[in-house]
Order: structure tokens, then sequence, then C-alpha cells
């Protein structure tokens, strides 16, 4: 029963240009499948032999080197152990194996509100959050009208802090998180802090920290606008390994595929057990992650039991935006009566805008009747992203890339 | 980790500031504020005294009686008032053991110090009283602050053990609330100890080796009256004499030992 568990120490070495260092870090949590609450529960689970819990690994081994002056983006869908990784390196969770090794002072910025006490004022929280993350009264003196001013909150430090919207208590909480001299900044989740006005004073705060050499900083974030703009590098986590480490581009790229990956849509309503068209395969052809410069290509086959003639259609669909991009079909060439068939779908994405598409296939009778619906795991999925950058505006709004019109100008 | 480690000056810089925001916090809202620190015990006294010394008729033969009973009520508090707050603290404190890093034993201790402020304020009452009363202040005043000494140890020993122990299993909190009506008749503070040993010597000195009975009953011998019994008089043992203050030492040693072992998964399980 007895294990080595991890370590996790903080050293002060400003020679060494390593800010964090994990290695084969794992973590695991027992989860109550029967919460045993007090201890009548707890002993009745014994005795009846329940053990009371399933267990979970949250992290499995996480090796990881963060030099100095790096602002690295960690993504990963919910439940990939971000948090988790995030926490530990905070050392607010145990590491169950591994070692992990951090050099500096670290600030950690978790799950908005540092441990606010809404009967104290703004100055006794400040003060008090100060003490938290081992900073000196005077240090925190010397501190404070930074942290106030770059709050906003001048007027307010001396209500209580429960008198404080929720959004201005986070600015609070935010302000003493990044004013606060540290070496390290850990950072989950902020960047939906406060309203816009603060929202691009964060974002000139995090461009000013990107340049300084001596901040490490560490965000986990699923905004991969603002992995793309900020981080001079990105982890993709997933199942709490470390999946990708590269650049902010590639992994938030991975990352968008991945979601999209996951996008169930619900329109299969046709199951292929009870459909003439059996073994319906999708092989795409071309890549997953393309550019305008690319095409997809798809090899679709499958075959039909009865002497039906059949065609196929495709859609590619817009996951973010929801909507169609392009609808074909093979009607034109009925393919006739039973037995295998095999078709090579292809088009070119000049004229279509960023997205992460999701094809869909199915297989219709001459007279539109579907047949049999690609279920979503044998749909694929991909991601473009245009090189050329036509037009900043239409980038992000349109799917596809519009005539936008001229002006003429008759009087000035 | 040596003691020099555990109080740091980072660290002594947090209980100062945990301990003053407990102290604001505990009577904010309340009109009298922190008058209901002397109150409250105060107020507890002269129901005892009523019910004790003015109906019952307890403690005739002690001199100085109401002063002796409120010494003892006053220690009493403060042992359940450090217990009772040092078990839920780290309840209490939940949600900043979630988001920050920092050594868990130091909200325990802050949460413990709120009592020790309120104690040492309560025993300058005892002493105006005692003054008032026709006690002569004597040499064997200085003795009272090592058995306060020893009092607190051994809240600071249950409250790491039953503390830990509370963040997993809640009940502890009630347990503890049903152990403490109960050890409040096992320690002679409303009635003198010499009603016991007419009864029973034995039960005396078992009731003695109580490490609470034991502190209180110095604290009382060395402050208001010579005339108190002692474990030191009643027990002639030498080991038996100092085994309620060993146990107190063990207490706290493996009760801190434990809470460390504990303290590493509190953010996970709280």
């Amino acid at each position: 029963m007895k294990t080595k568990t991890g370590t996790r120490q903080v050293i002060q070495n400003p020679n060494n240009d390593i800010a964090i260092s994990v290695t084969k870090l794992y973590k695991s949590f027992k989860l109550p499948t029967e919460r045993a609450y007090g201890v009548k529960q707890a002993i009745f689970n014994r005795i009846i032999g329940i053990k009371g819990y399933k267990k979970q690994n949250v992290l499995n081994g996480i090796d990881l080197e963060i030099k100095k002056g790096e602002f690295v983006g960690i993504v990963g869908r919910n439940g990939s152990g971000k948090s988790t990784l995030l926490k530990i390196l905070a050392g607010i969770y145990y590491p169950e194996k591994g070692n992990i090794t951090i050099n500096g002072s670290l600030i950690p910025f978790i799950e908005l509100g540092v441990g606010f006490n809404p009967e104290l004022t703004g100055r006794e929280n400040v003060y008090l959050n100060g003490a938290l993350l081992g900073f000196s009264n005077k240090e925190i003196d010397e501190m404070y009208d930074e942290i106030v001013e770059f709050a906003e909150l001048e007027d307010f430090m001396d209500q209580k802090l429960k008198n404080f919207s929720s959004g201005m208590q986070v600015r609070l909480a935010f302000s003493i998180a990044i004013k606060a001299e540290g070496d390290i900044l850990v950072l989950d989740e902020v960047l939906a802090v406060g309203d816009e006005a603060f929202q691009v004073k964060c974002n000139q705060f995090f461009n000013k920290i990107k340049k300084d050499k001596s901040k490490t900083v560490i965000l986990v974030s699923h905004s991969m606008a603002s992995v793309r703009q900020f981080c001079s590098r990105a982890i993709l986590i997933r199942n709490g390994r470390v999946e990708i480490d590269g650049t902010p581009e590639d992994v938030a790229n991975s990352y968008s595929l991945e979601n999209a990956q996951n996008f169930r849509s619900s329109t299969s309503d046709i199951p292929e057990s009870k459909s003439i068209i059996k073994d319906l395969k999708i092989n795409p052809l071309s890549s997953d992650q393309v550019t305008q410069k690319d095409s997809i290509k798809l090899d679709i086959s499958y075959s039909v039991q009865e002497n039906v003639d059949t065609f196929v259609a495709v859609t590619l669909w817009d996951i973010m935006r929801g909507q169609p991009l392009l609808n074909s079909n093979s009607k034109s060439h009925l393919c006739s009566g039973s037995g295998q068939k095999s078709l090579i779908f292809s088009t070119n994405l000049t004229e279509l805008n960023d997205a992460n598409i999701r094809v869909y296939v199915s297989i219709k009778n001459s007279v539109d009747e579907t047949l049999v619906f690609a279920p979503d795991e044998n749909s694929p999925t991909l991601i473009l992203r245009r090189s050329d950058y036509p037009d900043a505006n239409n980038k992000t709004t349109n799917a596809v890339l519009f005539n936008r019109g001229s002006f003429k100008i008759n009087k000035d | 980790m040596g003691i020099p480690r555990v109080f740091n000056k980072k660290n002594r810089i947090l209980l100062a500031e945990l301990t003053k925001t407990d102290f604001k916090l505990r009577y904010q809202g309340s009109v009298l504020g922190y008058l209901w620190a002397l109150l409250r015990p105060l107020m507890m006294f002269a129901i005892l005294y009523i019910v004790f010394a003015k109906l019952l008729r307890f403690g005739n033969n002690i001199p100085h009686y109401p002063v002796y009973l409120l010494c003892g009520t006053t220690m009493w508090s403060f042992f359940t008032e450090c217990t009772s707050q040092g078990i839920q603290a780290m309840v209490v404190r939940g949600d900043l053991i979630r988001k920050i890093s920092f050594p868990k034993y130091i909200v325990v201790i802050s949460s413990t110090f709120t009592a020790v402020i309120n104690m040492l304020i309560n025993l300058l009452v005892i002493i105006i009283f005692a003054i008032i009363n026709g006690v002569t202040p004597s040499l064997s005043w200085l003795l009272v602050p090592l058995s306060l000494l020893e009092l607190y140890v051994l809240s600071l020993g249950i409250t790491f053990l039953l503390g830990a122990i509370n963040v997993k299993y809640r009940d502890i909190t009630a347990i503890w609330d049903v152990c403490i009506q109960a050890l409040f008749y096992a320690v002679p503070i409303i009635y003198p100890i010499s009603m016991v040993i007419e009864v029973s010597p034995l039960a005396a000195k078992i009731i003695l080796l109580n490490p609470i009975a034991q502190a209180i009953q110095d604290i009382r011998h060395n402050l208001i009256t010579p005339m108190t019994t002692t474990t030191w008089e009643i027990i002639g043992n030498f080991w038996l004499q100092i085994l309620p203050i060993i146990l107190v030492i063990v207490l706290l040693i493996l009760a801190a030992l434990y809470f460390r072992k504990k303290s590493k998964f509190f953010a996970e399980e709280i």
C-alpha cells in the first residue's frame, strides 16, 4: 500500500533559466460512488464491502519544461486534466507520483476570486490575499495603489466585499494576481474577466508581459484567439497527457479539430442495420488540416442490397456557425442496381473562409428518399485555415468569402 | 520541518492576518460587538453561580468560591472555544484551501488565537474580581502561564487530530459537541473536587488525571486559593503525577504528525 509519493519543491535560482520542470507527473482521484459523508456510512461501506469510490486517473505522466520568459497556453477539453495540472503546479493538490520544481515565486489565479471574504472591506481583502500569497504588509503597501488603480475600484475599497458586483470582485482578484510581484503567473480561465474596457486593459497587460523575459506565464484557456494572440508556446492536453507541445497555431488548430470531431449531430434517423445500404465507408484522401489551396477529397463506398438506383449526397457542415457550406450530390450519375459502389468526391476550398467542417454523407434513391445517413463517427472532420487572410473582417464573420460590393461616391 | 521553518516570517504574517480577520468577523453585525467576548462568559458564570453556589450551596468550604467558579468556567470556555473553532477551521476556510497553497496548520492556529485573546482578557477580569474579593497577589501567580500553556497545547492537539478527520468525516463536529458536554461534568468546574473525595477518593484521583482538570485545578491553586485540591496533592506516585502532562505533549506530537500527513489532501477532500 505504501508507495512513494511525488514531490514539489520551490527553489530560487536566478541562474537557472528553467522556470518550471515537471517530470512523470501522475494524479488520480478517488471519486466517491456512494459518498461516505459520515463515520456511519464509512463503517457501513467497509462492512458490506463497498469500496465507496472509483479511481479516476486524471494525469497520466506529464512531462513539461517551461523556460523563464515563456508565455505558455494550456488547452484541452473539459476534464482533460488542465486545471488539475495547474493546481498541482500551484501546490494546492499534491502530486501522486513525479517531481515538480518551481524556480521562483508563483502567483496562482485559479477559479475566479481567490478566497475573498465577503464580510471584509476591499482593502482588508487585498492585505489578507497578499498575506496568503506570501507578501508582507509593507510589500503590499507598495503594490496597493497599483492594484486598486488597475482594478479601477478607487471609490469602493472601504466597502465590504459583499457589496461589490461579481465583476468587480473578479477584477480586484485579478489585479492582485497580476500586480503582485511574482516570477510565475498561473492563470486559469481568466480572459472573461470584467467588462470590455477591463478586457482591453488585460490584453494590453498580456501583450506587455509577453515581452518581459523575466516573467513566466501559464494560461489555461478555451479561447483559441487569445492563445494565438498572447502565447509563445502552447500545449494540448488530452486524457492527462501532453498530446502536442508546439506553436500556438498548431495547438489551436488541433484543439479546434478535437472539438469539432466531438460535435454530434442528431440527424441520423435511419440506422444502417435496417437500411438496404450496407458498409457505407467514407475514406478521406485529403488531410484534416487544409488551407484554401488544398481540396477535400473523399473515397465513398457502399453496397446496395436490393435492385435500387442510388446516388450520394455530400454536405460540408460548418460546425461553429451551424450552417451548410456546400451541398452536392451525384444525382446526375445514378448508380444502378445492387452491388458494391465506389465514388470519389472532391471540391476545392478557394471560396470558403476559416471553418471547422464536418462532412456528412448520405445515400439516397432516385426519388430523393434518404436510404442511409453516415453516422457521426464515420463522418470526417477537418479544419480549414486560410493562409492568405483575404480580409480581416470577413475572416471571422462570414463562412463564405462574399463579394462585399463596392461604393461609388457621387457627392463627397 | 523544524520549528524555525514552521514560524518563518511569511507564515507569521499570514498567521497575523488570519487572526485579525477571525477576530474582526467574530462579532461583526452585533450591537455590542467585542463586548460579547466578556459578557458571554460572565453571563454563563452568573447562571452557574446562582444555580450551584446559591441554590445548591456548593463550595461553601472554599474561600473566594465565586472567583474560583469564574476561573473554572473561563478556562473551560477557553478549552471548548479553542477546540470547537479549531475543528471547524479547515471546513470554514475551505474555499481558501481550494485556491491557494499555504501551510494549513496556520488556519488551525489562527482560529484558536481568537479564543486565546478572549481568554487573556477574561483572565484580566478574573484577576480584578479576585483582588476585589480579597485574594492577595502572590508569587505563585507566575506559575499560571505554565498551566495556561498546557491547556492550550492540549486544545491544539485535539484540534489538529479531530480537525484533520473532520475534513473527511463531518460527524466529528457533532460528536465533539457531545464529548464536550460529557467532559464538562467529568471536570470539577461547578462542583468542588472535595465532594467527590467524600464519596470515592479513587474517583477523585481518576478525575484529576484528566489534563483539563489538572490544569484548571493548578490555575485555581496558584491564582486564587492554595486550598484547591490539585493532582500533585492527591496522587502520590511521581509518574502518575506527571502523566497528564506527558499525555498532553504526546497527543500534540502525534496529532501534528497526523495533521501534516493528511493536510496534503485537504484541498481535494474538502
